[in-house]
């Protein structure tokens, strides 16, 4: 099926099933790996992507209701221009194997982008559904609290 | 001795080849003319933080400005093995290490050099990277000196090294680009010295991580990331039994659309499509009948393997200290007699990213992209597989979503090897699903343990542990090398036999259940369950004599090992520990001393109207030397909530020869709101017999954390845990 989708700015045209999950049409058709698959149930959190500035797990979003632009984690900085989130990502050396990092970020974005000064209880229900095996959640919670006093002009 | 080392490595073939404008100095250091510099840090970086520290030890000798470094994985090579992976194996008790045992030890680094083992795993890459990558920047740190003294016509002695560059007395100066070229062709000099730990500059410090650029910024290349020109996409669906297949019927995938091909593996099948979720939707629809598996189908079957073991007499007797058996046959007057029997379950690894690899047939030539802990183990093994001249088979390593010892294993590079030889000249990608994942792990080992002791005037006067699992060992041996290795089996027992207590009668004898389920190295292998056994029945004692578990320990440990004593000291001073906690508040303290780095825990719990919450936790850590005390942070935080994770929840349990638990939502683990506040501490007095010991970090923190929770359940309910997972029995909030 015939469908346009912007991604990070830029319009594809793309002739796939309807129901591909995101997920798949960003990796393998799109070429954007930054977008992990980790459980392809929704129950992981690796996937998370924006779709209209929402955070949605991309692996279950069918390509056909994809509703508004997409912003994956290669859309929101670049090793060479990072985003403050990622900056303090950076700073706070939050990232262990990373697998599960850019559904992390992209997850802690759009919660900063809703709530620009969450506490822990905030946090921790924005931040429930995304698994790190490698338990960096201290260093996540740090990275968001730092992030957001920095938006804060602090 | 250290410029032995370096000689007798030097006979090995360097595998870099030098770019264009590149010079090569040795196996581990590549300089660029504009003064790049790669390292190679040649384990797999899977998390645990092993790149920054290899480039670190390399980069504080060599002077390198660390902005200038780049840290790669590197080829697959002989000249990579690691050292001390046989040594460490030998049956020694890491905490009384004689002098004479520690040489031992180093005199079995010809063993994984002959064996070609580029292995990481065992917490065992600083302890062998620790001299030999600092020898690699000295060396080459003179040789640049060598080069500039031509240059300038000075004495080579006059010279001095900083941020990248060789400085003369008179200011002059020239970077390592400038004579990287020139320094490559002179033979590098012997007998170079290593700086003391007092004029580190980077060792001993938290370090930026390498990897933590591209990894927040979605830009690190994983296994399952690798997009080659004309790369087809699959998945593969095999027996979970690992026995054969009786037929499959693939009609219905056959006809959808974007499939290319059905692959016929004989164990199972394999789907190339155009993308991955194709694939992986035409694998679903193919209609396969297994072969049984050759063990007992159900939990229940495989449980009474394991307790038959346990019945059974004894393979191995490591600790026979005193004579605990006529101890517990006649306890003296005044001793109590105490006897606890404990279960663990099959766990499985679950890393975030699930099993993949990349490969490429091209006439007699094979290329692999694999996230892989053993690059030499999946060359041979593929190049075996496909009938291929071992030299004709090349493995990259790429980052790896997680290891946790699952990525030690050869069967999904051997797999993606076998896809791609059904489509020769098209590089293929094999992407598991996350419940092929699940279904095909190598699972940490179920075990029991039936513990006996005595206890008298406080203490402890007998200890017998018997533990009965599966032997991971064997099964790896047997995968590996098709034979058993030879004498006791030390893996089996290790967390139990080896631990710091002066018990005067102290008897550990192990019990291997003959089975066949595949079992593999998960995060601390045996002492993710023997501390759990050990640690739970010392609080057992420690409450039956009538103390507090904290003091009881320390009395025991104090006499067998100093560093330890100090760590439970720490501990006690950080947590506040009193030995009395409030109406609703438990608290349980553990101590497990593994891969050369004794941790100890206490972990907090409280009543919520929501369940029991893990609250808080302390951790205390000794490796001796702390080469990047960041990432040992992060490696202690990360070891204690992935003991917790299995603690509370984690179980594989098994149904008509299959695991039952197949996804997230199957296996739970510790999340953002489940995870407690953790303090870290880390003391540097564990030296060993020559004092400059270094322990492993990537697993000791995780054996504490499963004893330290179930004895803070029994503070805060009365009640005792003695199998795991603890969510089964209590009631724990999510």
């Amino acid at each position: 099926m015939p469908t346009s989708l912007v991604v990070n700015g830029r319009r594809h045209e793309t002739d796939l099933p309807p129901d591909m999950p995101l997920l798949w049409v960003l990796r393998d058709e799109l070429g954007l790996p930054g977008t992990k698959y980790g459980c392809g149930v929704g129950a992981c959190g690796a996937c998370t992507v924006h779709v209209a500035g929402r955070a949605v797990r991309a692996c279950q979003v069918a390509l056909a209701d994809v509703q508004g632009s997409v912003t994956t984690i290669e859309g929101l900085g670049t090793p060479e221009r990072p985003a403050p989130i990622q900056e303090e990502w950076i700073r706070h050396q939050v990232a262990q194997c990373g697998y599960c990092q850019s559904g992390q970020i992209m997850q802690a974005a759009a919660l900063l982008a809703e709530n620009p000064t969450p506490d822990d209880d905030a946090i921790d229900t924005a931040m429930a559904g995304n698994l790190c095996r490698c338990g960096t959640y201290s260093r996540i919670r740090a990275a968001i609290h730092a992030a957001a006093r920095r938006m804060q002009g602090g | 001795m250290a410029f032995g080392v370096y000689q007798a490595r030097r006979n090995l073939p360097n595998p870099l080849v030098a770019g264009p404008g590149e010079a090569v100095l040795n196996p581990w250091l590549i300089i660029a003319g504009d003064g790049r510099i790669t390292i190679i840090t040649p384990r797999a970086e899977m998390g645990q933080g092993v790149q920054t520290t290899l480039a670190a030890l390399v980069a504080e000798e060599l002077d390198a400005d660390w902005q200038q470094i780049t840290a790669l994985h590197g080829p697959a090579a002989q000249v990579y093995y690691n050292g001390v992976l046989i040594g460490l194996g030998l049956p020694f008790r890491d905490y009384a290490l004689k002098r004479w045992q520690a040489r031992v030890q180093k005199a079995t680094d010809f063993l994984p050099r002959m064996m070609g083992m580029q292995v990481t795993g065992g917490s065992t890459s600083m302890r062998d990277g620790f001299e030999k990558m600092r020898l690699a920047g000295a060396t080459a740190r003179e040789t640049l000196k060598l080069a500039a003294a031509q240059r300038l016509g000075l004495p080579a002695e006059t010279l001095h090294t900083e941020s990248g560059r060789v400085i003369a007395p008179d200011g002059r100066s020239l970077s390592y680009g400038e004579l990287a070229g020139e320094a490559a062709a002179i033979p590098p000099p012997d007998g170079v010295a290593l700086r003391p730990p007092a004029r580190w500059k980077y060792l001993g410090r938290a370090m930026p991580r390498t990897d933590m650029v591209a990894k927040c910024t979605g830009t690190a290349e994983f296994g399952i990331d690798i997009r080659l020109p004309g790369m087809k996409f699959a998945t593969v669906r095999m027996n979970p039994a690992r026995t054969g297949m009786k037929g499959f019927d693939a009609t219905a995938a056959k006809a959808m659309p974007g499939v290319e091909r059905i692959v016929d593996l004989g164990d199972g099948i394999a789907v190339v499509a155009s993308n991955t979720w194709l694939a992986m939707q035409a694998a679903d629809a193919v209609e396969i009948e297994w072969e049984p598996p050759a063990w007992p189908p159900d939990s229940a079957g495989l449980e009474a393997m394991i307790t038959a073991a346990l019945d059974d007499s004894p393979n191995s007797h490591l600790r026979d200290d005193g004579d605990a058996a006529g101890q517990l046959a006649r306890p003296p007057a005044g001793a109590r007699l105490v006897e606890a029997e404990y279960r663990v379950p099959w766990l499985a690894h679950a890393t975030m990213e699930p099993m993949n690899a990349t490969a490429l047939l091209e006439g007699d030539r094979l290329t692999i992209w694999s996230p892989n802990q053993a690059p030499l183990i999946a060359r041979e093994k593929a190049a075996a597989t496909l009938d291929l001249d071992e030299e004709n088979v090349t493995v990259n390593t790429t980052f790896l979503g997680g290891g946790f010892g699952r990525r030690g294993e050869f069967d999904f590079t051997v797999l993606a090897a076998r896809v791609a030889a059904a489509m020769p000249g098209v590089p293929v990608k094999v992407t598991w699903s996350r419940e092929e994942d699940m279904t095909h792990d190598f699972y940490r080992p179920a075990a029991a343990a039936r513990m006996r002791g005595l206890v008298a005037d406080g203490t402890a006067l007998a200890l017998e542990a018997r533990v009965a699992a599966p032997s991971v060992s064997r099964q790896a041996s047997m995968r590996l090398a098709g034979l058993a290795p030879p004498g006791p089996d030390k893996g089996h027992v290790e967390g139990i036999f080896d631990q710091p207590y002066a018990i005067p009668h102290y008897s550990v004898y192990g019990h291997l259940a003959d089975l066949a389920l595949p079992v593999g190295f998960w995060r601390s292998v045996a002492n993710s369950f023997n501390g759990f056994f050990h640690e739970c029945f010392i609080d057992e004692l420690a409450h039956a004599a009538g103390r507090d578990p904290l003091q009881f320990r320390l009395d025991l440990i104090r006499p067998a090992h100093a560093p330890s004593a100090m760590l439970l000291e720490r501990l006690r001073e950080m947590a506040g520990w009193s030995g009395r906690t409030p109406e609703g508040v438990g608290r349980g303290v553990a101590l497990t001393y593994s891969f050369g780095t004794p941790v100890a825990e206490v972990v907090e719990l409280r009543d919520s109207p929501r369940g029991i919450r893990v609250h808080e936790a302390w951790i205390t850590v000794d490796p001796g030397t702390a080469l990047d005390p960041g990432i040992i942070r992060a490696q202690m935080e990360s070891g204690l909530i992935f003991g917790l994770s299995a603690a509370i929840h984690g179980q594989i349990t098994f149904a008509g020869g299959a695991a039952e638990q197949r996804n997230f939502p199957d296996y739970e683990l510790l999340r953002m709101h489940t995870t407690p506040k953790i303090h870290v501490d880390i003391l540097e007095n564990n030296k060993g017999p020559d004092g400059n010991a270094i322990g492993g970090t990537g697993e000791p923190g995780t054996p504490p954390a499963m004893p330290a929770i179930a004895n803070a359940l029994f503070d805060l309910t009365g009640r005792r845990a003695r199998r795991l997972p603890l969510a089964g029995d209590f009631d724990f909030a999510v």
